[in-house]
């Protein structure tokens, strides 16, 4: 099987000359959901951006592979990306209705995007439109399209984003933090949606996310980000069940879990800030914050493997964590 | 235990006209709230957004005036005290340390506002509490020196605390406190919170829409669902045994990190509730997932059952009764 996107040692700088993204590898199949997890400024967002090529002026990206189905995503230019984008590659992102123009309705915003991309007539449009929003879970979708961006809820703004997206038939839809400016239940539900059409569509998700919860429920494969680097890669089942590198551990101890975490005792929780990362940056970035930073790991950091398709960025021996609480 | 803070039968209405010509419209933002609270403990105030939780926050610190109803800190009318007196009993901690910080005053002078503003603390005195409390919440000297902007986000929310507590208030009033941080610092700031609780004796009334945080840190939880507290228990109770619906959809949408366990249908449909348009009989009916016929017309409110407040009709009905919806 071939996957849909295949991202090979990304990188991205900025003109101030801080290094974003460092050499960032991931793949994401047909059908699956990939998630991309960290805290904020690790990448995760640039990251995406960077393979939509919508990096801000001033920004450079490089990297081995660069790959969406058949198109090198290096090599493409501006105006064969536009074609792309909306199209075979959708994306969606965190504040919905900063992304919908105010001044337009729902149905005409729906409608461009598919008659930017196919040869069909407005009314042709509209009927998909309204389709989709059906499908999307909005009960009478002939009075939503005819409805501006404010007049409707958070929530079914980001179903509206989210058909808006389907348009086209999209091979791969990016999703950034899509559902957390919402309340916990809206985010229950549009995560449902997403799940859903994407195991009937067989679409390849990437989700990005700083919530370990959403994660775990959704994701097939995991991505952890930090500092610009993915430091630990697996399937979800296998992250959860042995998380081995020292920041997954970390970020898994901070998160309080009804009727698991100890009310009585204090939350784990990370020491120290986040490196400014330069170019001429060596070694570990996580090694200022970690218990078990060692000289060495000033020195480049190797990637080992945990078993199967597992790996984390990190001196310690796979199953150290294990060993440790023997 | 004495009671640190009683709240009585609180409402706010806002009034505004959709557009220059359109129909009054009345929001009941926060519409006959009523608890009391043991010194010492933790209130989390769990809830959608727009369900009130703010405006109640704000009716508590008499930052807004009460259209009805009282507010009792130590067994006294917060609404018939001066500003200054206010102060000294109940302090806030917002959700945003980017805004709730002046930029352009350096950390010393914003932790001492609070005792400056009193008017009554000698100047070298004041510096000496301020560099206390900031030891307290974990900053550096140094830090009193910087200005907000030089700070993390981790860092401005500990001055913000380091400034509620400068004057050893009896309670702190914390809406949000961790939303806007990420997760490895929200659990410092929690930790940091529970901490000062605990050695200082303090109170707290805790508003989020996390439930995992609240879980962590509150001893009684209240549901707020269109400005009323359609739940009230200790915090044990309302995670295992839950008894509103809305409570039961609540807990279903909390997404802990087991994989496999796929995402949950919190069966509460599409509809918003809208605090202009509060439905008849329970507020919640419209959205309910085990609602009947008389839910749409009786009034659930004010119902208790075994000493705890749950606006349902159906709690402690048989099964039966509420499958024949």
């Amino acid at each position: 099987m071939s996957s849909v996107l295949e991202v090979a040692n990304l990188r991205v700088g900025f003109s101030n000359g801080t290094l974003a993204v460092r050499g960032v590898s991931l793949k994401v199949e047909r059908g699956e959901t990939h998630c991309l997890v960290g805290e904020s400024g690790f990448g995760k967002s640039v990251s995406a951006l960077a393979l939509m090529n919508l990096l801000a002026r001033g920004a450079t990206r490089s990297a081995d592979v660069l790959r969406f189905q058949d198109f090198d995503l290096a090599k493409m230019s501006e105006r064969h990306m536009a074609q792309l984008r909306g199209d075979k590659l959708a994306m969606i992102f965190q504040e919905p209705m900063t992304s919908l123009n105010p001044a337009y309705t729902i149905g005409s915003q729906m409608a461009e995007v598919l008659r930017r991309h196919r040869k069909v007539s407005r009314a042709q449009a509209l009927e998909r439109a309204a389709g989709l929003l059906s499908r999307v879970g909005i009960t009478a979708p002939g009075m939503r399209l005819a409805q501006y961006p404010h007049q409707l809820s958070g929530g079914l703004r980001q179903r509206v984003m989210i058909a808006m997206a389907l348009m086209c038939d999209p091979e791969l839809l990016i999703a950034d933090e899509p559902t957390t400016a919402l309340d916990v239940t809206v985010q229950a539900q549009i995560l449902r949606l997403l799940q859903t059409l994407q195991r009937e569509l067989g679409l390849a998700l990437l989700l990005i996310t700083h919530d370990l919860g959403i994660v775990a429920r959704m994701a097939q494969r995991v991505s952890v980000m930090y500092a610009g680097e993915v430091v630990e890669s697996a399937t979800a089942e296998a992250l959860f069940a042995n998380p081995t590198h020292p920041y997954t551990r970390g970020l898994l101890d901070c998160i309080p879990i009804p009727g698991k975490s100890r009310r009585d005792a204090p939350l784990g929780s990370i020491p120290g800030v986040v490196p400014r990362i330069r170019p001429g940056f060596t070694g570990c970035g996580f090694r200022d914050r970690c218990a078990h930073a060692m000289p060495e790991c000033a020195q480049a950091v190797p990637r080992q493997s945990a078993g199967g398709d597992h790996d984390y960025l990190c001196r310690l021996p796979p199953g150290w964590s294990r060993a440790q609480a023997a | 235990m004495t009671t640190a803070i009683e709240v009585r039968g609180l409402r706010r209405l806002f009034r505004g006209r959709a557009g220059m010509f359109g129909a009054e419209r009345v929001v009941r933002a926060v519409d006959g709230v009523s608890f009391s609270l043991p010194a010492g403990d933790v209130l989390g105030i769990v809830g959608e957004s727009g369900c009130g939780k703010s405006t109640l926050g704000r009716l508590i610190m008499g930052l807004l005036p009460a259209s009805e109803g009282d507010v009792l800190v130590d067994g006294r009318r917060l609404a018939t005290m001066d500003r200054r007196e206010r102060a000294r009993l109940i302090q806030p901690v917002f959700q945003d340390p980017f805004s709730s910080l002046n930029p352009r005053h350096r950390v010393g002078e914003i932790v001492g506002l609070p005792l400056a503003a009193q008017g009554d603390v000698p100047s070298a005195q004041r510096r000496d509490r301020v560099m206390e409390m900031l030891a307290r919440v974990g900053l550096a000297p140094e830090m009193a020196e910087r200005l907000p902007a030089q700070l993390s986000g981790g860092q401005r929310q500990r001055v913000a605390i380091a400034r509620a507590l400068v004057l050893r208030p009896r309670m702190v009033l914390c809406d949000e406190p961790t939303s806007a941080l990420d997760v490895s610092v929200q659990a410092q700031i929690l930790n940091l919170l529970a901490e000062l609780r605990h050695e200082l004796g303090l109170t707290y009334l805790f508003i989020s829409h996390n439930l995992a945080v609240v879980e962590h840190i509150a001893t009684e939880v209240a549901v707020m669902y269109l400005g009323r507290f359609v739940e009230h228990a200790p915090v044990d109770a309302l995670f295992h045994e839950p008894r509103h619906p809305y409570t039961r959809a609540l807990l279903a949408s909390v997404l802990t990190p087991d994989p496999g366990l796929g995402i949950p249908d919190v069966g509460l449909g599409e509809s918003y509730p809208d605090p202009a348009n509060i439905p008849t009989g329970c507020r919640f009916h419209p959205r309910c997932p085990i609602a009947v016929a008389r839910c749409s017309s009786e009034s659930p409110e004010g119902r208790t059952r075994d000493g705890r407040l749950v606006e349902c009709l159906l709690d402690g009905a048989p099964a039966e009764m509420a499958l024949s919806a």
